[in-house]
């Protein structure tokens, strides 16, 4: 078995307003400096070592992520 | 007597809570999320919804509006404060309430009517002790988790106020639905009270007694 990381996050493009909620939520926590959050997904997934960087980026590309909206990067650990 | 209704962006249920303070004698004041100003409130409900779309987690942004700071600060003078639903979410998120709100165990949004034992006599439920009650529940994120030592301390000091009857609807720990402050001023629970307060809308009129009870309970202070 294999330890595979999956990062899924809104496209630089699209507006993110649950980062931007957050964002706004620090400011009245008294935080200053932070310019920008943006909201993504962490998947860890345990994977058989016979399942191939193809087919990870299947699991990826067709359900974790949406790739209309969202970029993604596949982690081998 | 004036009880203060908190509206946040997303609030579904403050029309419903401001009508049962009114059914129960009281003046409802709307109060809203952006202000630093209780308006001299008796105390405060914070009502279900999904405010701030329940972005980052239910209750988390909500939990940090500037009305909070001033709910927060109150509380701590032993201001009662009911949370309903999402309000319970928010003041779990605030650190009023010990604990935490999570998807529910069985995925699925539950809607239905619900049995609950009131265990605790609080500000909230000096009129209820004792007896069961069935009001709406209506939730995706009601599944209550705390660690053990809290779970545990919650049990031994009489601070869970309501627990599922007839089923748990959503696998929260110890069947709790409610739970209060160490000082029994602070109470929050994820079934709806305030829609249970008139024949012609909701399975009971049960729900009533929690506002009549905080209205004798502010009148004493």
């Amino acid at each position: 078995m294999a330890r595979v990381v999956v990062d899924v996050m809104p496209k630089p493009e699209i507006l993110d307003p649950q980062g931007q909620a957050v964002t706004g939520a620090l400011a009245r926590l008294g935080i200053d400096g932070v310019a920008d959050v943006r909201q993504g997904k962490h998947f860890e997934l345990e994977v058989d070592d016979a399942v191939d960087d193809e087919t990870l980026e299947r699991i990826a590309g067709q359900l974790l992520a949406n790739p209309v909206i969202e970029d993604w990067r596949v982690t081998r650990s | 007597m004036k009880i203060g209704v908190i509206t946040f962006p997303g609030t579904l249920d403050d029309g419903d809570a401001a009508r049962a303070v009114r059914l129960a004698g009281g003046t409802a004041v709307a109060l809203w999320h952006a202000d630093h100003d209780l308006r001299g409130v008796d105390a405060v409900i914070v009502p279900g919804g999904f405010s701030y779309g329940d972005y980052l987690r239910a209750g988390a942004i909500a939990s940090l509006a500037p009305i909070m700071t001033e709910v927060v600060a109150a509380a701590g003078r032993g201001l009662p404060v009911l949370g309903i639903c999402n309000g319970f979410q928010i003041l779990c998120e605030a650190g009023l309430l010990p604990g935490a709100l999570v998807r529910n165990a069985g995925l699925h949004f539950v809607c239905r009517d619900q049995r609950l034992a009131v265990e605790a006599e609080t500000a909230w439920t000096a009129d209820l002790k004792g007896r069961e009650i069935v009001v709406p529940v209506k939730n995706a994120e009601g599944r209550y988790v705390a660690d053990a030592a809290t779970v545990a301390e919650l049990e031994d000091t009489g601070r869970i106020v309501f627990r599922y009857k007839g089923g748990n609807p959503n696998g929260s720990l110890n069947d709790i639905a409610g739970v209060a402050s160490a000082d029994g001023r602070v109470v929050g629970l994820m079934p709806h009270p305030e829609h249970a307060i008139d024949r012609l809308t909701g399975p009971s009129t049960d729900g009533l007694a929690l506002f009549t009870s905080v209205l004798r309970a502010a009148a004493r202070t």
